[in-house]
C-alpha cells in the first residue's frame, strides 16, 4: 500500500476492483465502511461476480475476467478528453510535460523494438529526450507531439466506451457512470483509493493493470494524499514481508536486486543502480544504493566482508534469469532441478497444472516440506483416490516432513499490507516435534557449514564466512535477527557535518537508513527496516494508538517501513510551494524552514520548495512516470492484451496483429503452450478466488472454518445453468485441457452472462480452497485446471482468467 | 455498558410474582444488525460456537453460501443470503444475520408450560434454562420468527442468549465483538435507536428512500433489531415476517383457552360444593362393604 488500512477512511471514493475486500480482508475492510458511515464515502466495485464487496457498494458494474486495462484505459481516456486531472498535480509531480526519445512508436498493438524470436523488446527507443545539460527536456506547454501527455493521449484514444462494452461487457451507461464518480476525485477536495489484489497480480499482464490503475491515480493527484493510493492489500499477514526481506528469487532484502550474469563488476554493479537526476536539483535517493548494499553485506558476511573484495561482491550468485516457481517446476520435469526445500508453502496447490507439479516433484530426489500441517505437497505421492490419482510406486522422490510452530507459538513482526512492522509475542508453546522455522533453518546451515569445513566443496566461501553472531547458533532468536535487520554501529560514527562529534557510538542500534554508510561502518540486514529496533530499544512493539491530528496515521504505533512514514509520497499532499491541497486533511506542510505535520514526510526534511525538488525522490526525475520508461517488459503504457485462453479469436483492439493477441513478451514454456486450450472445446471463462470462510489451503484442517463452509462448489449464472441443464445443489464437471474436477454447482444471479464482441460469454467461478487433506470434506486442488503462464514482469500465474467446459457431472 | 443484573421478571408457566425492588437501571438492552454493513463474513457465527462451546456438523454445501444450512441446537446464528433483483434491474445481496429477536413479548416464554424453563431479564434478553425443559416443543409454535430447535441428543430447545453471561458482567456479546465491520452493535436500546436513525438518514442519502428500523410493535419490539434497506418489504430478506405476532394456537393456549380451562376447574370445584351442601358426602352401607370384600377375596 502507498498509504495504510486506517487511511482509507479518509476517502471520498472507494474503488475496489482487482480484488475483493470484504471476502479476502474483511478485518481491513472495516475501514471501507468507516468511511461509508462517517466521511460519506461513495463504494464502486467492479468485478466480473457481484461479490461480498459488491453486496455492500454503492455501484457495481460487471467485468470480463483478464479485460480491466481495457476499462482503465478508457478512464484515462475519460479524464484527458473531459479535461479531468488535477493540473498543478500533473504539471509538477508528473513526467506529462517531459519530451519522448525520437525513435519511441506504437503500432498494431507493438511498441518499438520488439523482437518476434526471442519474444522480447529492445528498449532502447522507451526513453526521454536528454539536453546537452544532461537533464530531460520538457515543453511545459504540452504542445510538442512528443511530449508524455499527447502519446498519452493519442495512447489511449483507442480505449473508448464502445470499445469497454465491446472487450469488457460492461455497458457503456455503466462505464460512464464510473467514470464520471472517479473524475469527481481530480479536485483537491476530493480522494479516491483503489483496493486491489490478487485480482489484478494474477494475470499475464497484470503489473501493467495495476500501472494502469496507478496513472488514473496520478492524472486525479490521488497519489500521496489522505484517503488516496494505490493500496494493493496483502494476502498472508506477512506477505509484505516476505518482499520486503528480498525472499523472490531476483531480489535482495530491501528491495535491492541481485545482479545478473554479466555484472561481473562491483562498481559498475553499482553505478547502474544509483542513477544521476534527471531534472535540476532531484534528489534521486537510490544514489545512496551502496550505503544500503554495504550494510547488508555486513550483516551477511560480518569481518569478511571488507572494502579489498568489494564486500563480498564475488559471493552473491549472478542470475542468468529469474527463478520463480514456474520455472523452478519447468527445470523439475526437465530433470535439472533435483532437490526442493518447502518453507510455510504447499506449491502442489499453489503452482499452475497441478499435473505439471505432480509430474516435477516425482522427478526430485528430495522434496523438504516445512509447515505446521499435512499439506498436498507432502502427500504428492499418496493416492487418494480421483482427488490425487498417482500411483506411488512409480514415484522415488524421499519426501522430509518437518513440523513446524504457528505464528502465535514465536515472538516476531509481521508487515501487515500497510507496511507496518507490528511485533507479536508468542502465545503458547508448538506442539509435539513441532520447531520454529528459524530453528529449523539455523539447524540446516550449521550441519552444512560443517559438512564444507571438513570436507571442502565446490565453492565453500558463500558458507563457510557467512557471519552467524548469534548466542545459541542452532537457535537464533527473533530479537537478535530483528536488531540485525534493523542496524547499528560498527565503529564510532562521527557526523559528516562536524566529524568532531559522534553520532552513534559501536555498538549503537540505528534510528534510521540516513545513518548507513558505505565504508563498512555500519550493518543493517534490510534497510527499509532501519530504525524498527532503534536506539530507544524495538519499536515495532509500541502499541501507543493515540491520534492528536485525526487523520489516523498514529504514529507511535508499532513502527512502519520506510522511515515510520505512513503515507507513501506524502509531499505530493501539498501545492508546489508546500502548502496542503486539502487543508482539511493535511499530511505534512513546510513552515518556512522545515517539512512536518501529521506524518514522517517524503522528502528532504529542510529543502525550501521553491528549489524545484520533485516529491517522486526515489525516481532520477523527480517526479512520477505516466511514460514508464523501461521500467516494465511489455511497454511505457499498458497496452490490453487478451488472457493466453481467450473466448476471443482476435484482440479488438489490434485486430490485425495476431503477435498482439496475449502478452507478446510473456514466457511460456514449451510443453505449457500445448497444454493451452481453445474456445471451441472450452468455452467457459473461468476465474478463481477465495472465501471469507476459509484461508488458502490451510483453514480446511480447522473444524469451525470447515463447518461454515464444509465443501466444494463452482459458481455458474442462470444463463449457463439452464444450458447444460443443472440446478443449484447438482454437481458440475469443469474441464479444461489440463485435467477436471466435480463439485457442487452454486447457482447464481451474482455472475451473469456478458455480451462481448458479438458473443456470449458465461463466466465460471472457482473457490480454491478445497484438496485432499483436512477437516473439510476433501475435493479437487482448484490449480488442476489453471494454465502455466506468469505475468511478463512478475511471472505471477494467470490464475485468474482460464477456459473450461462445464458440464452435469 | 454497566454491569446487569439478572433479575428475572417473566418465568415460564409460572404466578410466583417477579422481584420488583431493583429495576433494569440501564435500561434494556438492544444488538442492532446493519443490514447494510454486512459482509456476511459468518465471523459472529464463529464467534457464537467459539463462545457457547457450540459445534455443528461439517455438512454439504446445497448450493448456497449460507451454512450450515439452518439454524441448528449447535448454530444459534447464521447468515442468511438472499439475491434479489430490484425493480430497477440492479442486483441486490441481501445478506441477513439470523437469530433470536429476543422479543418484548415473548411468544415463546407465553407458549411454555414448563416453570421456569424461558425467563426474560430485566434488561430483557430472554433466556432458555435447558435444565428446565420438558423439550414439548410449544416454545417454536410460540415463535414468529422460527427460531428455536429441538437438539436430537437431549430433547431440549436451544437458542441465542444473546450472551446473557457476557452481558451481565458488562460484555457485549460475543457476535458484536467479532463482528469486522462493525455491522452488529450492542447498547442501551434507546442509543440503538438513536444510531439506527442515523444509518437510515445515511442509507436514504443514497437511494434508499424505504430504509429504516425493523422493530416489530406486534411482539412489543424486540431487543435485536435490524436497519433494512427496504424496511418497507422486510420478506426479502429471507423471510423475515413484515408484521409478526405470537401464533394463534398460543394466544388460544395463553389467551382464551386459559380462563376458559380455569372456569372448568373453578365449575368442577363448585359443583362438588353445591352437592357437598345440598345432598350432603357420599356414604356407603355395610353391604356394600361387604360385597367390596368379597370380590377382593376371590380367588383369581
Amino acid at each position: 500500500m502507498t498509504n495504510h488500512w486506517v487511511d482509507i477512511r479518509n476517502a471520498d471514493l472507494v474503488l475496489i476492483m482487482g480484488g475483493n475486500a470484504a471476502e479476502a480482508h474483511p478485518c481491513g475492510f472495516k475501514w471501507v465502511t468507516e468511511a461509508k458511515a462517517h466521511n460519506k464515502a461513495r463504494l464502486i466495485v467492479v468485478d466480473p461476480r457481484f461479490t461480498r464487496s459488491a453486496a455492500i457498494a454503492d455501484y457495481y458494474a460487471p467485468i470480463r475476467t483478464g479485460t480491466d486495462i481495457v476499462f482503465l484505459g478508457a478512464v484515462i481516456n475519460y479524464l484527458l478528453t473531459n479535461d479531468k486531472i488535477q493540473h498543478e498535480y500533473v504539471r509538477n509531480y508528473t513526467d506529462l510535460s517531459f519530451i519522448v526519445k525520437e525513435g519511441f512508436a506504437f503500432e498494431q498493438g507493438l511498441f518499438s523494438g520488439y523482437d518476434a524470436q526471442a519474444r522480447k523488446y529492445d528498449k532502447s527507443s522507451w526513453d526521454y529526450e536528454l539536453g546537452d545539460d544532461g537533464y530531460v527536456r520538457t515543453d511545459p506547454t504540452f504542445a510538442h507531439p512528443r511530449c508524455v501527455y499527447n502519446l498519452l493521449k493519442q495512447h489511449y484514444s483507442r480505449y473508448t466506451p464502445e470499445m469497454v462494452e465491446r472487450i469488457c461487457g460492461t455497458v457503456q451507461e455503466k462505464f460512464l457512470h464510473i467514470a464520471e464518480q472517479i473524475a469527481s476525485t481530480a479536485t483537491t477536495d476530493r480522494a479516491m483509493t483503489i483496493m486491489y489484489a490478487l485480482g489484478w497480480t494474477q494475470h499475464s499482464v497484470g503489473s501493467q493493470m495495476i500501472r494502469c490503475a496507478a496513472m488514473v491515480q496520478l492524472l486525479l493527484g490521488n497519489i500521496g494524499i489522505a484517503g488516496g493510493g494505490m493500496n494493493a492489500l496483502r494476502g498472508h499477514s506477512n506477505i509484505q514481508g516476505f518482499t520486503d526481506l528480498g525472499l523472490l528469487s531476483n531480489l535482495l532484502p530491501g528491495y535491492l536486486t541481485l545482479p545478473g550474469e554479466k555484472e561481473q563488476d562491483y562498481a559498475k554493479y553499482i553505478a547502474a543502480r544509483a542513477p544521476r537526476p534527471l531534472r535540476p536539483n532531484q534528489l534521486s535517493y537510490w544514489q545512496n544504493y551502496s550505503k544500503f548494499h554495504v550494510s547488508l553485506m555486513k550483516a551477511w558476511w560480518g569481518d569478511a566482508a571488507t572494502a579489498q573484495n568489494d564486500w563480498g561482491y564475488e559471493w552473491l550468485p549472478k542470475l542468468d534469469k529469474a527463478y520463480d516457481l514456474l520455472l523452478a517446476i519447468e527445470l523439475m520435469n526437465q530433470g535439472k532441478m533435483n532437490g526442493y526445500i518447502c518453507q510455510g508453502f504447499n506449491p502442489l496447490a499453489a503452482a499452475p497444472n497441478k499435473a505439471k507439479a505432480i509430474a516435477g516433484f516425482s522427478q526430485l530426489k528430495y522434496l523438504i516440506v516445512m509447515d505446521p500441517l499435512a499439506t498436498e505437497t507432502s502427500e504428492f505421492w499418496r493416492n487418494h483416490g480421483e482427488h490425487n490419482d498417482v500411483d506411488p510406486t512409480k514415484i522415488q522422490t524421499e519426501v522430509f516432513r518437518l513440523p513446524t510452530s504457528l505464528f502465535a507459538e514465536e515472538d516476531g513482526a509481521f508487515v501487515n499490507s500497510g507496511r507496518w512492522l507490528q511485533w507479536h509475542w508468542k502465545g503458547a508453546e508448538p506442539p509435539g516435534e513441532a520447531r520454529s522455522d528459524l530453528e529449523i533453518m539455523a539447524g540446516l546451515f550449521t550441519r552444512i557449514r560443517k559438512l564444507y569445513q571438513s570436507e571442502g566443496g565446490a565453492y565453500p566461501d558463500p558458507i563457510v564466512k557467512l557471519a552467524w553472531p548469534y548466542a545459541n547458533p542452532d537457535s537464533p532468536t527473533a530479537d537478535e535477527l530483528a536488531k540485525e535487520y534493523s542496524g547499528r554501529a560498527l565503529k564510532d560514527l562521527p557526523d559528516p557535518k562536524d566529524p568532531t562529534r559522534i553520532i552513534r557510538k559501536a555498538g549503537e542500534q540505528l534510528a534510521g537508513f540516513a545513518e548507513l554508510r558505505d565504508d563498512g561502518s555500519t550493518v543493517s540486514g534490510c534497510w527499509i527496516f532501519c530504525g524498527a529496533w532503534g536506539p530507544t530499544g524495538n519499536l515495532m512493539a509500541r502499541r501507543d494508538n493515540s491520534d492528536p491530528t485525526g487523520i489516523g496515521n498514529t504514529l507511535n504505533w508499532a513502527w512502519a517501513w520506510p522511515a515510520n512514514r505512513r503515507v507513501l509520497y506524502n509531499r505530493a499532499s501539498c501545492d508546489a510551494g508546500g502548502k496542503p491541497f486539502n487543508p482539511a486533511r493535511k499530511l505534512v506542510g513546510w513552515n518556512g524552514a522545515a517539512w512536518g505535520g501529521a506524518d514522517v514526510p517524503d522528502y528532504k526534511a529542510d529543502e525550501d520548495p521553491a528549489n524545484g525538488m520533485g516529491p517522486f525522490i526515489m525516481l532520477p526525475e523527480g517526479v512520477a512516470r505516466l511514460f514508464a520508461r523501461d521500467a516494465m517488459n511489455e511497454g511505457p503504457f499498458p497496452e490490453h492484451y487478451e488472457p493466453f485462453e481467450t473466448p476471443l479469436a482476435a484482440n479488438p483492439l489490434n485486430p490485425d496483429q495476431p503477435l498482439a493477441l496475449n502478452n507478446p513478451i510473456a514466457r511460456v514454456f514449451q510443453g505449457d503452450r500445448e497444454a493451452f486450450g481453445k474456445s471451441d472445446r472450452f468455452p467457459h471463462v473461468a476465474t478463481t478466488y477465495r472465501l471469507t470462510e476459509h484461508f488458502h489451503y490451510w483453514t480446511k484442517h480447522v473444524e469451525l472454518n470447515a463447518i461454515l463452509q464444509p465443501e466444494q462448489f463452482v459458481e455458474i449464472g442462470e444463463a449457463l445453468a439452464k444450458e447444460i441443464g443443472v440446478a443449484a445443489g447438482e454437481r458440475v464437471r469443469v474441464t479444461s485441457n489440463r485435467g477436471y474436477i466435480t463439485a457442487v454447482a452454486m447457482v447464481t444471479k451474482r455472475i451473469k452472462a456478458l455480451r462481448v464482441d458479438g458473443k456470449t460469454v458465461h463466466t465460471v467461478g472457482i473457490p480454491i480452497h478445497w484438496g485432499f487433506t483436512g477437516t473439510a470434506k476433501t475435493g479437487f486442488l482448484a490449480n488442476t485446471l489453471t494454465p502455466v503462464v506468469g505475468d511478463g514482469n512478475s511471472q505471477t500465474p494467470e490464475f485468474k482468467s482460464f477456459l473450461v467446459r462445464v458440464e452435469k457431472a | 455498558m454497566a454491569l446487569q443484573s439478572l433479575d428475572i421478571v417473566r418465568r415460564s408457566a409460572t404466578t410466583i410474582p417477579a422481584p420488583q425492588a431493583r429495576g433494569a437501571t440501564a435500561g434494556a438492552v438492544a444488538k442492532l444488525i446493519d443490514v447494510s454493513k454486512c459482509i456476511g463474513c459468518k465471523a459472529c457465527q464463529v464467534a457464537c460456537m467459539e463462545w457457547n462451546d457450540l459445534r455443528d456438523e461439517i455438512g454439504s454445501c446445497v448450493g448456497t453460501y449460507t451454512n450450515p444450512p439452518d439454524l441448528s441446537d449447535q448454530s444459534w446464528t447464521l447468515m442468511r443470503f438472499t439475491e434479489y433483483e430490484n425493480p430497477k434491474g440492479d442486483l441486490e445481496w441481501l445478506i441477513r444475520k439470523d437469530g433470536c429477536m429476543h422479543c418484548a413479548d415473548p411468544g415463546c416464554l407465553k407458549a411454555c408450560p414448563s416453570p421456569g424453563a424461558i425467563v426474560q431479564y430485566a434488561n430483557g434478553i430472554v433466556d432458555f434454562h435447558e435444565e428446565n425443559c420438558i423439550g414439548c416443543g410449544y416454545c417454536i409454535t410460540g415463535c414468529p420468527f422460527n427460531v428455536p430447535r429441538i437438539s436430537k441428543k437431549d430433547h431440549k430447545a436451544y437458542k441465542c442468549t444473546l450472551c446473557s453471561d457476557r452481558v451481565a458482567v458488562g460484555l457485549e456479546p460475543a457476535c458484536v465483538k467479532a463482528c469486522p465491520t462493525g455491522a452488529i452493535v450492542f447498547g442501551s436500546k434507546t442509543d440503538m435507536q438513536r444510531h439506527a436513525a442515523d444509518r437510515v438518514e445515511d442509507l436514504k442519502s443514497r437511494g434508499f428512500d424505504q430504509a429504516g428500523l425493523y422493530d416489530p410493535s406486534g411482539v412489543g419490539g424486540t431487543h435485536v433489531m435490524y436497519v433494512l434497506h427496504h424496511a418497507d418489504q422486510p420478506q426479502l430478506y429471507a423471510d423475515l415476517p413484515k408484521d409478526p405476532q405470537i401464533s394463534a394456537f398460543v394466544k388460544v393456549w395463553k389467551g382464551i383457552s386459559k380462563p376458559l380451562a380455569l372456569l372448568g376447574i373453578a365449575a368442577a370445584a363448585l359443583t362438588g360444593f353445591l352437592h357437598y351442601v345440598g345432598i350432603g358426602p357420599n356414604e356407603t352401607t355395610r353391604e356394600d362393604e361387604e360385597a367390596a370384600r368379597r370380590e377382593l377375596e376371590k380367588p383369581s
